[in-house]
């Protein structure tokens, strides 16, 4: 099926579900001198494309596959496999936060019983990744929809903060995620395979950097972003 | 920047919090400075107060993306119901920074005299659309040679006749005639 104009608005940067507040690990990697210039920055997004861009794609594809489908829907399941992948109590909390954030607009943008169901399901918040998937179902769209635009988030937001926190020239910044479009349908591919097994075998891919900057950056007395 | 909003909202604090109750949310481009003033300044208990990330960015958190605002003021409302007033604040911004209808009922656009006079005149949509327009620092006009007259005939002309509120924290600590527009919008239903 050709691109549906759904999965636009989902994947946009301006729908309205928080992710402007967050770096993805940036502002913690600029402030430790790890992303100083546009090479640098290159190399934080394949890397986080490959772990945590790669985890929130198979998650985002399989609660698609799983929410699409009959049958009680395994939020618990879904969201434990998530919690396992992820290590860093201070990610864990931004990504409910990011999580609440999408359900708030996804609720109102494709209501019914998915969103529903999941809202009654996690009071505390689910994870983005997870959020995602559903929202992705419920708007009609199918797995690898979920897997693409989750991937495309792995890469896209942090690199917008990059902008925001160096000043690097946005259009360089543009080539540069241009130049990374494959390596992201790659993640997105390989992501939506996993989609109609179980959830145990999801793909783990650990970020230690990422994770360490996390909860480095969530004790500091001044910030930017949220995460 | 600078304008004097924290400072007004601390003054709205001091004159409401001895019969209604009140909370306050703040968006900061750093995390949680204006927050932390208004628990220094003791106008509210600390719980009242909760600071909003905003990303560098925070009229977007206030216009475009309202969702992290929306979840501030639902979890004051929920530990604290019933509350008669909630103050969303957010700072250090623009002329363009404008709030979403679908987050406040009413906005208070605050200038600042010392920004000069012709402000009022340069418009946008905080200046027109906002449903009170303060023009703060008022005794600071001399020194900075601000035409009051001048700032009230542009704003009047701009904001077709809206109220305007010429307001010194240095003369009227209780920022009174703030104040008293705030307490007349309580009785008026929201929308």
């Amino acid at each position: 099926m050709s691109l549906r104009a759904a999965a636009l608005l989902l994947a946009d940067g301006r729908f309205p579900a928080g992710g402007h507040a967050h770096s993805g690990g940036v502002e913690a990697a600029v402030a430790r001198g790890r992303v100083g210039d546009l090479d640098d920055l290159v190399a934080f997004l394949r890397g986080r494309l490959a772990t945590a861009g790669l985890v929130d794609a198979a998650l985002a594809a399989t609660t698609c596959h799983r929410a699409g489908g009959a049958g009680v829907l395994p939020w618990g399941e879904l969201v434990a496999e998530a919690d396992a992948r992820q290590p860093s109590p201070a990610l864990r909390a931004s990504a409910r936060v990011q999580g609440r954030a999408l359900l708030r607009v996804g609720r109102r943008a494709w209501p019914g019983p998915i969103l529903d169901e999941l809202a009654c399901a996690g009071p505390d918040g689910t994870p983005h990744s997870v959020v995602l998937g559903a929202c992705a179902a419920a708007a009609g769209l199918r797995p690898g929809d979920a897997a693409a635009i989750a991937a495309h988030q792995a890469v896209a937001g942090p690199a917008s903060a990059a902008v925001r926190l160096l000043g690097f020239d946005p259009l360089a910044v543009a080539a540069a995620l241009a130049d990374l479009a494959d390596d992201v349908d790659r993640v997105a591919a390989d992501a939506a395979r996993t989609a109609g097994g179980s959830a145990a075998d999801l793909p783990c891919g650990s970020a230690l950097l990422l994770e360490l900057g996390a909860e480095d950056h969530a004790a500091w007395e001044v910030r930017l972003f949220a995460s | 920047m600078g304008s004097g909003k924290t400072a007004l909202v601390a003054a709205l604090c001091r004159s409401l919090a001895g019969d209604l109750a009140l909370a306050v949310v703040t968006n900061d481009i750093y995390t949680t400075e204006d927050a932390d003033f208004l628990r220094q300044a003791g106008v509210l208990a600390g719980e009242r107060i909760v600071a909003v990330e905003t990303g560098c960015c925070p009229h977007t958190a206030i216009r475009d993306d309202i969702g992290a605002n929306l979840e501030a003021v639902e979890g004051l409302e929920e530990r604290l119901a019933p509350l008669d007033l909630v103050l969303v604040e957010s700072g250090g911004d623009n002329l363009t920074a404008t709030f979403s209808r679908g987050l406040v009922d009413r906005q208070i656009f605050v200038l600042d005299v010392a920004g000069g006079d012709k402000v009022p005149r340069k418009g946008g949509p905080g200046v027109t659309g906002a449903d009170l327009l303060v023009v703060n620092k008022v005794d600071l006009a001399p020194a900075v040679r601000a035409d009051l007259a001048v700032m009230a005939r542009d704003a009047a002309a701009r904001r077709g006749g809206g109220p305007v509120v010429f307001c010194s924290l240095t003369d009227d600590p209780a920022a009174g005639a703030v104040t008293s527009w705030v307490r007349a919008q309580l009785a008026v239903p929201p929308g």
